[in-house]
């Protein structure tokens, strides 16, 4: 097969991690290739350098023989290159056809724009992709899974050599992902290029013709679809020496703690129960989209939910904003240190006790000075956030420290349980450790922990018990004896269901 | 047959009901019963002199109505329009008064107002600051320096050869209504159907999206402040050129006034929506009310109350709207 597109040792970091190190590839013409890993194996990363949304530190990309760089998206599409974008490139108060036809619309005398024309056209598009649409009709009139198609029938719309489809079915349904990957093999018969990521192993069978699996940021292998199975894709991605990893002792949990009973949100999870015990640390692993974030935060009283009951220590409790779910004894980290967690241009002191003012207000609502800084200094100390003082901002600070200093703002609310969504994220690795230890004290100190992570050896290492998510349901349990990356990998791309009605009824 | 007959009675009503969707239509509504209203009410309002003046108060916020929607639509906005309306004013009566003829003073505080507009819109697009606190600042900044170049006093007896301007008639009817009617005509065909002044929709609706669509965002941007200035200049001088003096107070509130006839006309402050005639109409609509109170004998100072409940009731509307819309699909 000719080559259309070949990928020379490019690279690409960030401050503090190397996303993408020295991947080599090549793409034929009319060939879907997939391109799969963990998460943070800089998939995405690779896809926005090729997709002109970011510049490579170093490498080559030659496209039809000839090197090319970009320095932004629209460069990238002028040369055949183009990303679908999921729901960014739509303006909701335009018509589907202004929105395809963006900025590129039929025009007359004095540059007015040919409506009938644009109509016409846009008609004709959408009937050749068998899409019953109306031309006419506004994006934010459309459901979700509408407006993805609809970025796809925008993406190719430009006709482009080589479209980046990165996860895209997260939200159609059944019939919506037909559609698309019907017009994806129509339109690689016509000779165009796909580049498909996804965490689905099923898709990647479905349309792929070769796959390529990353890891960490490295090129780990490609294959032949037609030669390999689900189990050797998996083996490829975990690919760590597994014996490695360190767990730690067991420990006896007590009573339960918290139980959270048929929790659904449409469209995002539905019927989830499960339970977690005192001094119990119970890991929730799932890929980006399973439903594993959402469910955290509708717990918290954050994101709204459809039904579901939560209880605390045999209590029932009423959780439908967060300031309930603090006094009730809820306390939840978020993945999002910077947008959602911290204040980046305050104190490490006034970050520390934002969410119990209450708490060091005394008579009037006057702020109490003494506690607050002798609670502030303390917390400083006891998570070893390195600085000269705690009136410092945070936004000064490391992302490992800033981390403690989340972890110790939450951890200062006292809580029964907490939530820890992504606690090592972008965190380096001595910090990381420190904060492993806290998680750990907190268990041995009987607070019932909810480990959400994307980093298996993380949760390995650390969980009594892990849960796995996929598609907004909980397909498996794990017992710490029958860890391995491979089994909760293996729930979570949905290649199985392991719960016993017991688990489905209750947790 | 029945069935035919049954679809195209929908598709009628689904028509009908597209075109009421549009916020110049009901506009269009509720001023035309209020005129009938009105007519019946007071035998002055349906004359010629009484809507002379309800068109000649639109005079000066109209042309400035049409930049702002065009901004509002790209989600800028524009606080300092006053400040450079009676800084051009003014800038055009000191030339005239220090002997410079008409012809170049007119062009010249043209270019001072454009220099305004220039820079908000650098400072906004280029620096990437928010345009509410650069305008707010450029509208004390040009209030104050147009003061200090006046000295304080008003610049009086200008020329005839200027006041024409503002004074002259053609076919019976005075200059600056022909400029509004104009403008509002050309803005609002360009707004909706050029791809030049359309880019705004895709700036104020997603500018990420503008961007990777290849719009020149920044230029736009820098337009449209640029646009709205020298708008505002022609308005400053055609009111200057009607009183025959270059005021130093005039056009003071009247961004505010601008702004609520554009977000009662549709527009909205997160950018994406709005149309030049559905603004216009929405400044005719407080031109039209305010007048109706007058003649009514109602005490003007429930002018106010009455606008403001108006704007109000407006994005009240919009909200209820809205959601209502979103959660039929």
């Amino acid at each position: 097969m000719e080559e259309l597109l070949v990928v020379d040792h490019l690279r690409k970091s960030f401050p503090g991690v190397v996303a993408v190190a020295d991947v080599s590839f090549s793409l034929g013409a009319g060939e879907i290739l997939a391109l799969i890993g963990e998460n943070g194996a800089g998939k995405s990363t690779l896809s926005q350098v090729l997709g002109g949304a970011l510049r490579p530190d170093s490498g080559r990309i030659v496209l039809e023989g000839k090197e090319v760089s970009f320095g932004s998206p629209q460069e990238a599409i002028q040369a055949g290159i183009r990303m679908m974008f999921q729901e960014l490139s739509m303006v909701g108060s335009l018509s589907i056809a202004e929105n395809i036809f963006a900025n590129r619309q039929p025009t007359g005398l004095l540059n007015f724009i040919r409506w009938r024309q644009l109509y016409r056209e846009t008609a004709e598009f959408l009937q050749r992709f068998h899409s019953s649409l109306d031309p006419r009709g506004l994006i934010k009139r459309l459901v979700k899974g509408e407006q993805q198609i609809l970025e796809f029938l925008k993406a190719i719309s430009t006709t482009p050599k080589v479209l980046i489809l990165d996860e895209p079915t997260s939200s159609l349904s059944e019939t919506e992902t037909a559609y698309l990957m019907d017009n994806i093999r129509t339109l690689r018969a016509q000779g165009m290029s796909f580049i498909y990521i996804t965490h689905k192993l099923s898709e990647v069978f479905k349309i792929s013709t070769r796959v390529i699996v990353m890891r960490d940021g490295h090129y780990v292998g490609s294959r032949e679809i037609s030669q390999c199975t689900e189990r050797d894709l998996v083996a490829m991605m975990v690919g760590r020496d597994i014996s490695t990893t360190t767990t730690r002792p067991p420990v006896s949990a007590g009573e339960e703690c918290l139980r959270v009973e048929d929790f659904s949100r449409r469209g995002v999870f539905s019927g989830v129960g499960f339970a977690a015990r005192k001094g119990e640390i119970l890991g929730l692993s799932g890929l980006v989209g399973s439903g594993r974030t959402e469910l955290a935060r509708a717990v918290f009283g954050m994101d709204p939910r459809d039904g579901g009951k939560v209880f605390v220590d045999g209590r029932p409790v009423t959780v439908s904003n967060p300031p309930e779910a603090i006094r009730a004894g809820i306390a939840y980290l978020t993945e999002d240190r910077k947008e959602l967690g911290l204040y980046l241009d305050k104190s490490i002191r006034d970050n520390l006790i934002a969410p119990t003012l209450r708490r060091f207000s005394g008579l009037l609502g006057f702020m109490l000075n003494k506690p607050i800084n002798s609670f502030a200094s303390q917390k400083v100390q006891e998570f070893s956030i390195v600085t000269p003082t705690a009136l410092k901002k945070v936004g000064k600070l490391s992302g490992g420290n800033q981390q403690k200093c989340l972890v110790a703002t939450w951890v200062g609310t006292d809580p029964k349980v907490i939530f820890l969504d992504e606690p090592t994220r972008g965190v380096d690795v001595a910090s990381r450790e420190e904060i492993y230890v806290k998680i750990e004290e907190l268990a041995a100190r009987g607070v019932a922990v909810v480990l959400i992570s994307s980093d298996l050896p993380e949760l390995i290492r650390l969980c009594d018990r892990i849960l796995v998510m996929h598609h907004g349901k909980i397909v498996g349990a794990v017992e710490r004896a029958d860890f391995s990356e491979e089994l909760i990998l293996s729930y979570a791309t949905g290649l199985q269901s392991g719960l016993t009605e017991e688990h489905r009824s209750h947790g | 047959m029945g069935d035919t007959l049954e679809v195209r009675g929908s598709a009628l009503r689904e028509r009908i009901r597209a075109i009421f969707a549009f916020r110049e239509t009901i506009l269009i509504l509720v001023l035309v019963v209020g005129g009938a209203i009105m007519t019946a009410a007071s035998p002055v309002f349906l004359t010629w002199p009484n809507l002379e003046a309800i068109l000649l108060g639109l005079s000066v916020e109209g042309p400035i109505v049409v930049g702002m929607s065009i901004l509002l639509v790209s989600g800028g906005l524009d606080l300092s329009v006053g400040s450079t309306l009676a800084f051009t004013g003014v800038v055009c009566g000191l030339a005239l008064v220090g002997g410079v003829p008409t012809v170049v003073a007119i062009p010249l505080s043209l270019v001072a107002a454009l220099g305004v507009g220039l820079a908000n819109g650098l400072l906004i697009a280029k620096m990437k600051m928010n345009p509410f606190i650069i305008t707010l600042g450029m509208l004390i900044t040009i209030r104050g320096l147009l003061l200090v170049i006046a000295r304080g006093r008003a610049v009086l007896n200008l020329p005839d050869s200027f006041t024409v301007v503002g004074q002259g008639r053609f076919l019976g009817i005075q200059y600056p209504i022909f400029v509004v009617v104009i403008l509002a005509v050309v803005g609002d065909l360009l707004l909706r159907n050029t791809r030049f002044f359309r880019q705004n929709y895709y700036i104020g609706g997603k500018e990420q999206a503008a961007r990777l669509s290849g719009i020149k965002v920044d230029f736009i941007k820098i337009f449209n402040y640029c646009l709205i200035a020298v708008i505002s200049g022609i308005s400053g001088l055609m009111i200057t050129a009607r009183f025959g003096s270059s005021s130093l107070t005039v056009g003071s509130g009247i961004e505010l006034r601008v702004l609520t006839a554009a977000i009662i006309g549709g527009a909205s402050f997160n950018g994406g929506e709005g149309t030049v005639l559905g603004a216009l109409l929405g400044a005719l609509f407080m031109g039209i009310l305010a007048n109706s109170l007058n003649l009514l004998g109602v005490d003007v100072y429930w002018q106010n109350l009455v606008t403001g409940l108006m704007l109000i009731l407006a994005v009240v509307f919009d909200t209820i709207n809205e959601s209502r819309k979103d959660k039929r699909r």
